[in-house]
């Protein structure tokens, strides 16, 4: 009798194929949106205000996925709010990644007093709802695109400082460690050489997973119009003003809907395929 | 007419790997079987197969299992659970997993009383106190009360064997009951069962690898090596003239207390000691036990 | 007893933690550039009127005395006024509290049954394609937060096929007189099913949203817990007594599997009502979370300040809850 999930199980190699599909049509429309899109994003025109998309009745061919009230283009407006999504994920994510991971390190490899502050730290942090966290950061550095950043880095580096820290503490404890150190390796040097390689795939993992994050972050800071300072196009900014004409113009707000739930659960899936994958247990 | 018979009973593991070879076996009502072989030669799968529990990985292929005349595998499954429920019962090898640890012991002596039986609570009560008493536990209406974590090895298994009595089966299968207890306690244990089997006329299948627990407590015995019968006779003959050569090693095997200088004899060859450690892994992949 | 003193702990270091919250926000808002005094008062207004408001606010003494000061006053109650609302920040709280209370423990409810049945159902069918189709769906459901899951129910319920409201906590063509603000639980004890009914009209979608996440962790911890159990040899003789393999996964497997995941609840749930302050404004829901957006948006210092301690207040008293029910039910521990 084989078991049928196996039938299901096989999915992952498609799920892997799909997130990664769309994770590389992203950052191809990212890069060249400026020369495909078929509109200037900031560019009004009241006379083709909330025009719906192409297939629906009284659509205008010239805007492929309609227009919102102010009469601009919602797919250029997709294409560059793209490109702002995916710096987000990428700087943000790497940033949260290097900085939680490294203060979970020196928290779980040195001990110590170093890892009693930074555990209660860790703990502080947790009692803050990360949302209002996130609002309240930019509330008091401004919005802007570096304020988002930092705020995603600031909220988030504990979810790598935890996961790093429970590794560097369990595989300090081991025996090739131990002989590295015996072998007059320096504590750093050990910590790194060590210790990295066996908690990297963990660490490759979160970051996937932490790019997604950083995306959602980004578009519910810009939902609540406290994002980037400029009037480009994002896609949570997008959302809000479709959420409030949502009974007359649907579009503006399903697009770059869909478009955060293919990227968000692009960078999860790939995050827990690349997890799978380094699973020494499943392999 | 027996009270169980197996007829050429044939298991497979999903892979094709025989567990057990066209085994056949009786046991009369009111008598006391024993089941013996090397670890990783079937015993247990038997028991397992009568009681249909065998683990996910193994299936039964051919041959037929009678249980006071009627064939288990041609009732629904539902039908052959309710069948078992009521006239057969299990005493496990390890006390001190076979208890659930959230509940208490009391209700699991005769939980099978008030939900398949359709006792009365009250009435199970009751019961469980009689039976706790019939297998010397002091102070039963405390232990009755208590988790199975607050009492040792020895009083589990006294438990586990109150709870094997509880609805008078006609048959027990007791699967090597004594091999995880302290030796101090195990033939205390033995003595206990032998008692109550002979106070309730039950039918006793005794899976073991020990000869010396077999000669205490069984009347016939069955030989299993590889899945296949060996032999199968009364103990009595068995000790006086094994037929089959393995069984002559068998008995050669066994450590001879009397003796204290004689070396251990050990039994050529190896029995598919990989069968079992398969099945094992199966059951890893696949996860949890069958239900037939 | 160990276990009185095991919480004894948990209290102190929960005070750390809280007083740790309290510092920071308090450092982190009064660094602020803006100038919330100078938003409240009118274009023509003069240095010295600023500086009147500031000193009545308390914003000229040095940090260090303000969050004295205001420790002081929290101690006795008085956790300041709104500088946007001008009402004493308490009772603007207490005010919306009941609100986010009750839509977090519907979600939580929603959560529990949503992720608990996938869970048995998965370990019935274990094996399956039903199985299987369980753990994509949990996996799906894993990897989207509240936020898209609360727009994408407003699209399907609330456009798509309008079931459900989409906005607001009550309706207000409704004119029920409310004596408290927990809503739902006052029309539940007033036996006044049509407000029960419009009330669970709004509340669904945004707890709908709020639970998905967090009923996907829970049917994979318990799957995943219950899994393990069916192995164990109890298991095993319950089937040899007669019961049926769902009877055995409720009645056995199940009491020993809630226990490691109810722990993981208790911080997933945190989380959830973090969640709230995001939800609530999508669904323009009157609740606390949505209060504290406008309000750090406004700079209203004394008013962010209590939100955020009522927050952080709540995630330890769940953290703290959820400690004292897992030594309350786990038999090994009581009698340690």
């Amino acid at each position: 009798m084989r078991d049928a999930r196996g039938q299901i199980r096989r999915l992952p190699g498609l799920r892997l194929w799909l997130s990664g599909g769309w994770l590389t049509f992203l950052v191809l429309a990212a890069v060249f949106a400026p020369l495909i899109s078929p509109h200037d994003p900031l560019a009004q025109d009241l006379f083709a205000g909330r025009l719906p998309p192409v297939w629906e009745q009284g659509a205008d061919p010239a805007y492929l996925l309609g227009t919102d009230s102010l009469g601009r283009d919602v797919l250029s407006r997709m294409l560059h709010g793209g490109r702002l999504a995916l710096i987000v994920a990428l700087v943000a994510g790497t940033l949260t990644c290097l900085i939680g991971a490294s203060l979970g390190l020196i928290a779980g490899y040195y001990r110590g007093w170093a890892d009693l502050v930074i555990s209660r730290f860790i703990d502080i942090w947790m009692a803050f709802p990360p949302v209002l966290f996130a609002i309240l950061l930019i509330a008091v550095i401004g919005t802007g695109l570096m304020s988002v950043i930092i705020a995603i880095v600031v909220i988030d580096w504990t979810r790598f400082a935890r996961v790093v820290r429970a590794e560097a503490m369990s595989q300090g404890a081991m025996d090739y460690v131990a002989s590295a150190q015996v072998a007059g390796r320096s504590r750093l040097g050990t910590a790194l050489s060590e210790i990295l390689p066996n908690v990297l795939p963990t660490i490759v993992a979160l970051l996937t997973l932490e790019m997604g994050i950083a995306v959602i972050v980004e578009a519910i800071l810009s939902f609540v119009n406290l994002s980037i300072s400029t009037d480009q196009p994002t896609w949570g900014g997008m959302i809000a003003e479709g959420r409030t004409s949502i009974y007359q113009a649907w579009w503006v707000l399903v697009f770059p809907l869909f478009a955060l739930f293919l990227t968000v659960l692009s960078f999860s899936q790939l995050g827990e395929g690349l997890k799978d994958h380094f699973d020494p247990v499943l392999r | 007419m027996s009270y169980l018979s197996i007829q050429d009973l044939e298991v497979r593991l999903t892979n094709g790997t025989p567990l057990l070879r066209r085994v056949s076996l009786d046991v009369e009502p009111g008598e006391v079987r024993a089941l013996v072989g090397e670890s990783g030669a079937g015993k247990s799968m038997i028991g397992k197969a009568v009681l249909g529990i065998l683990p996910r990985a193994a299936r039964l292929t051919g041959g037929a299992i009678l249980l006071d005349g009627e064939n288990l595998e041609s009732l629904s499954p539902k039908a052959r659970r309710q069948r078992i429920g009521a006239k057969v019962a299990l005493i496990p090898q390890d006390p001190l997993t076979a208890l659930n640890p959230s509940r208490r012991v009391g209700p699991q002596v005769t939980d099978r009383l008030v939900d398949i039986l359709g006792w009365k609570r009250s009435e199970a009560e009751m019961r469980a106190l009689e039976l706790l008493e019939e297998v010397h536990i002091q102070a039963p209406d405390r232990v009755m009360k208590a988790y199975p974590h607050e009492l040792s090895g020895g009083m589990r298994q006294r438990i586990l064997i109150a709870s094997a009595f509880a609805a008078e089966p006609k048959l027990i299968i007791a699967d090597e009951p004594t091999t995880a207890l302290d030796v101090t306690v195990q033939k205390q244990i033995l003595k206990l069962i032998r008692d109550m089997q002979q106070r309730h006329g039950t039918a006793l299948l005794f899976v073991t690898h020990d000869l010396g627990v077999v000669s205490k407590i069984a009347q016939t015995l069955t030989v299993l090596y590889a899945g296949k019968v060996v032999e199968a006779t009364d103990v009595g003959a068995f000790f006086a003239h094994p037929a089959h050569a393995y069984s002559r090693a068998l008995l050669a095997a066994t450590p001879k207390y009397t003796d204290p200088e004689s070396s251990l004899t050990p039994v050529p060859g190896s029995v598919i000691a990989a069968v079992e450690g398969e099945v094992a892994a199966f059951d890893a992949e696949l996860s949890g036990a069958g239900r037939r | 007893m160990p276990i009185v003193r095991a919480l004894l702990t948990r209290l102190i270091t929960t005070f750390i933690t809280l007083f740790g919250a309290a510092v920071i926000v308090f450092v982190v808002i009064r660094v602020v550039p803006g100038n919330p005094i100078a938003m409240m008062l009118p274009p023509g207004a003069t240095e010295a009127d600023i500086d009147r408001l500031k000193t009545l606010y308390g914003l000229d003494k040095s940090i260090l005395e303000q969050f004295l000061i205001w420790l002081g006053n929290v101690a006795q109650g008085d956790f300041g006024t709104s500088i946007t609302l001008r009402q004493p920040v308490y009772d603007l709280v207490i005010g919306r509290l009941p609100a986010t209370l009750e839509l977090s423990i519907m979600a939580l409810l929603i959560a529990v049954v949503l992720g608990g049945a996938a869970a048995l159902t998965a370990t019935l069918y274990r094996g399956s394609r039903v199985e299987g189709g369980i753990d994509v769906a949990g996996g799906i459901a894993l990897s989207l937060p509240d936020f898209l899951w609360g727009l994408a129910l407003i699209l399907l319920f609330g456009v798509l096929w309008p079931l459900f409201h989409i906005s607001g906590r009550i309706s207000p063509s409704l004119g029920f007189d409310f004596s408290s603000n927990f809503f739902l639980f006052e029309a539940i004890a007033r036996m006044r099913f049509d407000v029960v009914a419009d009330l669970m009209g709004h509340m669904l979608m945004p707890a709908l949203a709020l639970a998905i996440p967090l009923a996907a962790i829970i049917l994979q911890l318990l799957k995943q817990s219950l899994k393990e159990c069916m192995h164990d040899d109890y298991i095993t003789l319950a089937r040899t007594k007669g019961y049926s393999e769902s009877s055995i996964i409720l009645r056995d497997a199940l009491p020993n599997a809630i226990l490691p995941t109810l722990t993981l609840i208790g911080v997933q749930f945190t989380f959830l009502i973090g969640g709230t302050v995001i939800i609530e404004r999508l669904f323009s829901y009157e609740g606390l979370g949505n209060m504290a957006i406008d309000a750090v948006i406004n700079r209203d210092l004394p008013l962010i300040q209590g939100i955020v301690l009522v927050f952080a207040l709540l995630f330890t008293l769940v953290n703290l809850l959820v400690d004292m029910t897992y030594a309350a039910l786990n038999p090994r521990l009581r009698h340690a």
